[in-house]
C-alpha cells in the first residue's frame, strides 16, 4: 500500500477564522471524530486538507453522493484471474493505514450506508467488513472528520440524532469581510482592493438570502469570480458569470445583483 | 337552510354578523347572499370600529334607491381596496359617492365602486385614491350638462366609461398622466355627449394615442419588488415603501420622504439625464437608508430657516459621500442627478442666492471636478472632507460647517422674496423631516388598540374537549391544561369543487406526476448485472468466471445492488384555517384559502402517489376556551371524493392560537411508526387570538411546542404566506421555514416543497 499518495505535499494555504486549527488539534489528539458544520464553499475542505498536512497524516477524501453504498465505503469483492478478489473500500483503507477519513456532505449519503461508520467512532475504534468476515482494528491514528450542511431544508438530508451525538462539532461560515477578502486576494493573486469589492458582492446576495434566495453566493464562487478576473475578464462580467447567475433564476432578484454589481464597482 | 322570503329576515352563521346584518336593514336578497363573506373578509383587516364603518357605509348604499349594486359592489370591494389604502380612506371613497348621487351621476356609483379595489390595489396609497378621486370629480363637474343656466340635470356622459375603464387606465399612466389624458377628453369632447362617451371607453382613436403618449417612465408599481430587494441587499434595511402622486402641485414637485410607515417615493419617475427610471427610484431608496443609517435629529427650535436650509444641503451632501463610498458605482447616478448650477446664474443684487451658493457647495462636496474658484467655497470643502476623512462625522459637525459657512457668505439680499431655485434642487434627495425634532411639540406615540374581533359564546358540539398547556414565556413555566381543544370530522361539501379545482391545473398536475415517478421508491429490489455493485452476484460472476477460463470475454457486469424502498415517512398537514384565509390574493379574485385548497389538493394528490402515509387537519381559535381542530383527512383514509368534500367545505374564521394545535396534531404524529414524521403547518399569519394582547407569548408557545415535538421525533416545517413572517418566522421555527412571497405560486410551491423536504 502507498501511503504517500493521500500525504499532502505542499501546505495548502488556509486561513484560520477563529481558534480552530489548536480546536482541532486538540481533538486529533484525543482522536475524537469531527463534525464540520457550515454552508457550502466556506472552506470546509479546505481545513482538512490544512490540517492533514499540519499533523502529517495521509488524507483519504470520500465525496458522498445518494447512490453511495455501505460497499463503497468498507469495500467489495472483484473476480480477477484467481476467482474473487476482495478490495478495501477507502474508508478501510484509511483506517488501516491511520489517515484522516474525509467523508464530505455525509448527508448525501443515505442513511443505512452512513450507520457503517458507528463502529469507528465508539470506543471500539473498529471496522467490521460483514461480507469479508474481518474485523479491522483502526489504525491508531485514524481518525474520522465528516461535513455537514445544516441549511439544507430536507428532513431526509438531516443527520441522525444517534449519528450526530458521536462527534465534536465545528461551526463555520462565511468568513467576515475582512477576512474573505485576504483569503480571495490569497487564493487567487487579485489585488486587495478588487477582491474587497467581490466580498461586498457576495454580501449583497447573501442579504436575500430567504427572499427569493436559498442560499447565497458561497466563498468559493468570490475566488472563482477573481479567477476569471486574473484571466483578463472584465470585473462585472465576472462576478454576473461566476456569483450571481449561478444561483438565481428569477428575473429581479438578477437584475437587483446586476445592481449591486454595478454599485460595487464604479 | 331555506331562505326566508325578505332578506332582512336572513340568518346569518355568527352572531356578531347577525346582528350587523340587522343593523344594515337590507331587503337585498343578493346581498344577503354574500353578506356574510364579505363581512368575515373585512374581519380579518379591520377593527371594530372600521368595522361598524364598513357597515354603516354599506348600508347607506344600500338606500340610495339604486338597487342591489352599489352596496354589493362596496362589501366585496372595501376589504381588499383598504387593505392597499388604509382604512381611512373610507371618508374619501363616501364622499365621492355622495357626491355623485347629488349630481345627476348616480348611475355612475355602481361603476365607480365595481372597480374600486383593483384601482386601489394599483394605487397603493390613500393619497393616490385620493388623487384619483379628485380626477373623477373634475370630469364629472366639467362634463355634467346644466340647461338654462339652472341645476345641473344632464348627467356627464363620460364619467361612467371613464370608471370601467380605470383599472386599466391606472395600470398604465402616473397620476399626471391620467389627469392629462383626462383633461384632453373633456377639452375636446366636453360638448359631444355620443364621442365624450367614446374617448373615455378608449374607442376613439384620439383616447388610444393620447394614453400611449402619456404612457412613460418607470411606474413603481412595476418596480416595487426590485426596490424592496435592493433595500434589502444593499442596505439591509427592508422598509415599506408607498407611492405618492407626482401630479398634485404644478409649481414644485413633491419631495420623497420617509415617515413612521415607510418610505414615501412618487409613482413614477422618467429617465433623466440618462439615468433609468429605476435607477432614479434607487437614488432616492438609498440616500433615505443613508439618514437611516447615518443621521441624528438636531433640535431645530433655535435655528432660523436659512441656517436649516443650510445644515440640510451639508449634512445631505455628506449622506450621499457616504453612499458613493459604501458603493462607488452609486456616483455615476448621483452626480448625473444633482445639479451643477453655474456660478453666475444667480445675481445677488436682485435676488436671494442663499440655495444657489448652497447647491455649489453641494455640488463640491461630491465632485472632486466641481471647477468652482470660490474661496470661501473652497474652504468649506476641504473643512468638509477633512471631517469625513477615515471616519463619518456626524450631523452635528455638519452644521457646524454649515453655520459657519452661511455666516461667512451672508448677504443683505438674501432676505428677498425672490428666490433663485432653478437648478437647485437634488430631486433624489428627500424633505428631511427626519431631521429635525422641535421640542415644543413632544413625540407622542400613537395607540394602537384595535380589537381585531369580538367574543362570541357558541357551544362548539361533539367530543369533549382536550387540555394542552401553554407555555408561559415571563415566568418560564407551563399553565397547566390552559388551552380546551376541540376536536371534529370537518363537515361533509362538494367534492367536485376540488375536482374542478384541479382541472384548473392539469398541467402543472402532470408535471408533478413525472416528477414523482422519478423519486417514487421502488419497494426492495435486486438489481443485477452492475459492473460496480454493494455485492458479488455469484450466477453471473461463476458464469463470467468460466467465460473467462475458457478464453471467451467475460462480462464485466457481475456485481448486485439492493435498493430498499428507504422512505418511511408520515406526514400530517396542519392548516390555519383562521379569518385573514378570507382574504383576496393581491392582484387576484381568489382568495388565499381557495388557492390553500388547490395547493392542498395537488399535495394530497403527489402524496397519495409516493403512497406515505398522510393526515390532513385545520384548525382555528376563539380564545384559548376554543381551540377547533378539524379533520380533514385521517391517515387511514384514500385521497377520495368524501375527503376531498371535506376539504371543499373548509372554511375560515376566527384566530391563530398555534401551540395547541401543533401539540395536538404532533401527538397524533408521534403515535405513527415512520422514520421521519413531518408536521406541516400551512399559515398566512403569526400566532394570535382575541385574549392575548402581547403576541410575544403566543410566539413563545408556539415555539416551545416545536421544541416539544422534536423531542418526540417530530419535524415540523412552517410555509407561511405572511410577507411579514420574518419578523418572527425564525425565532419560532428556526430554519425550518418558508415564506412564500408570492402567494399566488402556492399551488405549485407546496407539493415541490414537500418533494424538497423528503427528497
Ligand atoms: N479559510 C479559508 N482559507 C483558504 N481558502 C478558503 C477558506 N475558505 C474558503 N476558501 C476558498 O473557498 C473555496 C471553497 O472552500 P471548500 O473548502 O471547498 O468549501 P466547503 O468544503 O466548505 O464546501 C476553497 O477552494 C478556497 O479557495
Ligand atoms: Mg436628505
Amino acid at each position: 500500500m502507498d501511503i504517500e499518495q493521500y500525504k499532502i505535499g505542499k501546505e495548502p494555504f488556509y486561513q484560520p477564522q477563529g481558534d480552530e486549527v489548536a480546536l482541532y488539534e486538540a481533538a486529533y489528539a484525543a482522536r475524537l471524530p469531527v463534525m464540520l458544520k457550515g454552508p457550502t464553499g466556506c472552506g470546509k475542505s479546505r481545513f482538512v486538507e490544512y490540517m492533514a498536512w499540519k499533523l502529517g497524516k495521509p488524507l483519504v477524501t470520500v465525496a458522498c453522493n445518494e447512490d453511495m453504498t455501505a460497499s463503497d465505503l468498507v469495500g467489495r469483492y472483484l473476480l480477477d484471474r484467481e476467482g474473487t478478489r476482495w478490495l478495501d473500500g477507502p474508508l478501510t483503507i484509511a483506517a488501516r493505514i491511520g489517515a484522516v477519513c474525509y467523508l464530505d456532505e455525509i448527508v448525501e449519503a443515505r442513511q443505512d450506508t452512513t450507520v457503517v461508520i458507528h463502529p469507528l467512532t465508539d470506543h471500539r475504534r473498529v471496522l467490521p467488513l460483514d461480507k469479508k468476515g474481518e474485523v479491522v482494528a483502526a489504525h491508531p491514528d485514524f481518525q474520522l472528520v465528516i461535513s455537514y450542511n445544516p441549511g439544507y431544508q430536507s428532513l431526509m438530508k438531516d443527520l441522525k440524532q444517534s449519528t450526530k451525538q458521536r462527534f465534536a462539532a465545528f461551526d463555520f461560515d462565511y468568513p467576515e469581510a475582512a477576512l474573505e477578502t485576504q483569503i480571495v486576494a490569497r487564493e487567487t493573486g487579485v489585488d486587495i482592493e478588487t477582491a474587497g469589492r467581490l466580498v461586498k458582492v457576495a454580501q449583497t446576495a447573501r442579504n436575500l438570502k430567504g427572499h427569493g434566495l436559498a442560499e447565497g453566493v458561497s466563498t468559493r464562487l468570490v475566488v472563482y469570480a477573481a479567477q476569471l478576473i486574473r484571466r483578463g475578464v472584465d470585473p462585472r462580467a465576472a462576478c454576473r458569470t461566476a456569483m450571481a447567475r449561478p444561483i438565481t433564476d428569477d428575473a429581479d432578484i438578477r437584475d437587483t445583483l446586476d445592481h449591486a454589481v454595478d454599485a460595487v464597482f464604479a | 337552510m331555506s331562505k326566508p322570503a325578505d332578506a332582512r329576515q336572513r340568518q346569518m352563521h355568527h352572531p356578531q354578523v347577525e346582528a350587523w346584518w340587522r343593523e344594515m336593514d337590507c331587503g337585498f336578497a343578493q346581498v344577503a347572499d354574500v353578506f356574510e363573506e364579505c363581512l368575515y373578509e373585512a374581519l380579518t383587516a379591520f377593527s371594530r370600529k372600521e368595522m361598524d364603518d364598513y357597515v354603516a357605509a354599506a348600508k347607506h348604499l344600500s338606500r340610495l334607491g339604486r338597487g342591489p349594486e352599489p352596496v354589493l359592489a362596496f362589501l366585496e370591494a372595501w376589504p381588499s381596496a383598504a387593505a392597499a389604502v388604509g382604512a381611512e380612506a373610507l371618508a374619501d371613497v363616501m364622499a365621492a359617492a355622495r357626491a355623485l348621487q347629488a349630481s345627476p351621476n348616480g348611475h355612475a356609483i355602481a361603476p365607480f365602486l365595481q372597480t374600486l379595489a383593483p384601482v386601489a390595489r394599483r394605487l397603493g396609497s390613500r393619497e393616490q385614491l385620493a388623487f384619483y378621486l379628485d380626477i373623477a370629480r373634475d370630469l364629472m363637474a366639467r362634463t355634467t350638462g346644466s340647461i338654462h343656466g339652472r341645476h345641473a340635470t344632464i348627467a356627464s356622459p363620460g364619467l361612467p366609461a371613464f370608471f370601467r375603464q380605470a383599472p386599466q387606465l391606472v395600470e398604465a399612466l402616473p397620476m399626471a398622466g391620467l389627469q392629462n389624458w383626462v383633461e384632453y377628453g373633456i377639452r375636446h369632447y366636453g360638448d359631444h355627449p355620443q364621442q365624450q362617451e367614446e374617448y373615455f371607453k378608449l374607442a376613439l382613436a384620439d383616447s388610444r394615442a393620447v394614453l400611449q403618449r402619456e404612457r412613460h417612465g418607470t411606474l413603481f408599481a412595476d418596480a416595487e419588488r426590485r426596490l424592496d430587494l435592493t433595500l434589502r441587499a444593499l442596505w439591509r434595511d427592508p422598509v415599506p415603501l408607498i407611492p405618492y402622486s407626482t401630479a398634485y402641485h404644478e409649481l414644485r414637485q413633491p419631495v420623497p420622504y420617509y415617515d413612521r410607515l415607510g418610505m414615501r417615493v412618487p409613482d413614477v419617475y422618467d429617465e433623466r439625464d440618462g439615468i433609468s427610471g429605476l435607477d432614479r427610484y434607487r437614488a432616492a431608496l438609498a440616500h433615505m437608508a443613508g439618514h437611516r443609517r447615518w443621521s441624528t435629529p438636531q433640535v431645530a427650535d433655535n435655528w432660523s430657516p436659512f441656517q436649516r436650509l443650510a445644515v440640510e444641503f451639508l449634512e445631505d451632501a455628506r449622506i450621499d459621500c457616504l453612499l458613493m463610498r459604501e458603493y462607488p458605482g452609486l456616483a455615476r447616478i448621483l452626480l448625473a442627478l444633482h445639479p451643477r448650477p453655474a456660478p453666475d446664474a444667480c445675481d445677488p443684487e436682485t435676488t436671494s442666492c442663499l440655495r444657489h451658493r448652497l447647491a455649489m457647495l453641494s455640488r463640491a462636496c461630491l465632485d472632486a471636478a466641481h471647477g468652482y474658484a470660490d474661496s470661501l467655497l473652497n474652504e468649506t470643502v476641504a473643512a468638509f472632507r477633512a471631517a469625513l476623512d477615515g471616519g463619518v462625522a456626524s450631523t452635528s459637525r455638519m452644521a457646524e460647517l454649515a453655520l459657519a459657512y452661511v455666516a461667512r457668505t451672508r448677504r443683505h439680499s438674501d432676505q428677498f422674496a425672490r428666490i433663485h431655485f432653478d437648478g437647485t434642487v437634488v430631486d433624489y434627495r428627500d424633505d428631511n423631516r427626519q431631521l429635525w425634532k422641535f421640542i415644543e411639540e413632544g413625540d407622542e406615540e400613537e395607540a394602537f388598540d384595535a380589537p381585531r374581533q369580538t367574543v362570541q359564546d357558541e357551544e362548539p358540539q361533539g367530543l369533549p374537549p382536550r387540555h394542552y398547556p401553554e407555555w408561559d414565556q415571563a415566568t418560564q413555566t407551563y399553565r397547566p391544561d390552559w388551552v380546551s381543544l376541540y376536536e371534529a370530522l370537518h363537515p361533509p361539501g362538494e367534492s367536485a369543487r376540488i375536482d374542478r379545482l384541479l382541472e384548473k391545473h392539469a398541467a402543472l398536475a402532470r408535471r408533478l406526476m413525472r416528477l414523482l415517478d422519478l423519486i417514487k421508491p421502488q419497494n426492495k429490489q435486486r438489481i443485477r448485472y452492475q459492473e460496480d455493485g454493494s455485492e458479488l452476484d455469484l450466477d453471473t460472476a461463476i458464469r463470467s468466471l468460466i467465460d473467462y477460463k475458457c478464453g471467451i470475454t467475460p462480462d464485466p457486469r457481475i456485481n448486485m445492488n439492493h435498493r430498499t424502498s428507504g422512505r418511511n415517512i408520515a406526514v400530517l398537514l396542519l392548516l390555519d384555517l383562521s379569518e385573514s384565509l378570507n382574504q383576496k390574493v393581491a392582484g387576484g379574485e381568489q382568495t388565499v384559502l381557495e388557492l390553500s385548497q388547490e395547493a392542498v389538493s395537488l399535495l394530497a394528490m403527489a402524496i397519495e402517489r409516493l403512497n406515505d402515509p398522510f393526515a390532513i387537519a385545520g384548525f382555528h381559535s376563539n380564545t384559548r376556551h376554543e381551540v377547533r381542530y378539524l379533520h380533514v383527512k385521517g391517515f387511514s383514509e384514500h385521497w377520495d371524493d368524501t375527503v376531498k368534500g371535506r376539504l371543499a367545505a373548509a372554511g375560515a374564521g376566527w384566530s391563530t392560537r398555534m401551540g395547541g394545535a401543533l401539540r395536538h396534531a404532533g401527538a397524533a404524529l408521534a403515535r405513527r411508526q415512520a422514520d421521519k414524521r413531518l408536521l406541516l403547518l400551512l399559515t398566512d399569519g403569526e400566532p394570535a387570538d382575541i385574549d392575548v394582547r402581547d403576541p410575544v407569548h403566543l410566539h413563545a408557545d408556539a415555539k416551545q411546542a416545536v421544541g416539544e415535538l422534536a423531542a418526540q421525533g417530530v419535524d415540523t416545517f412552517c410555509l407561511s404566506l405572511d410577507p411579514k413572517a420574518d419578523a418572527y418566522v425564525q425565532g419560532i421555527f428556526g430554519k425550518r421555514h418558508l415564506v412564500l412571497d408570492r402567494v399566488e405560486q402556492l399551488p405549485e410551491k407546496l407539493p415541490l416543497l414537500y418533494m424538497a423536504l423528503t427528497k
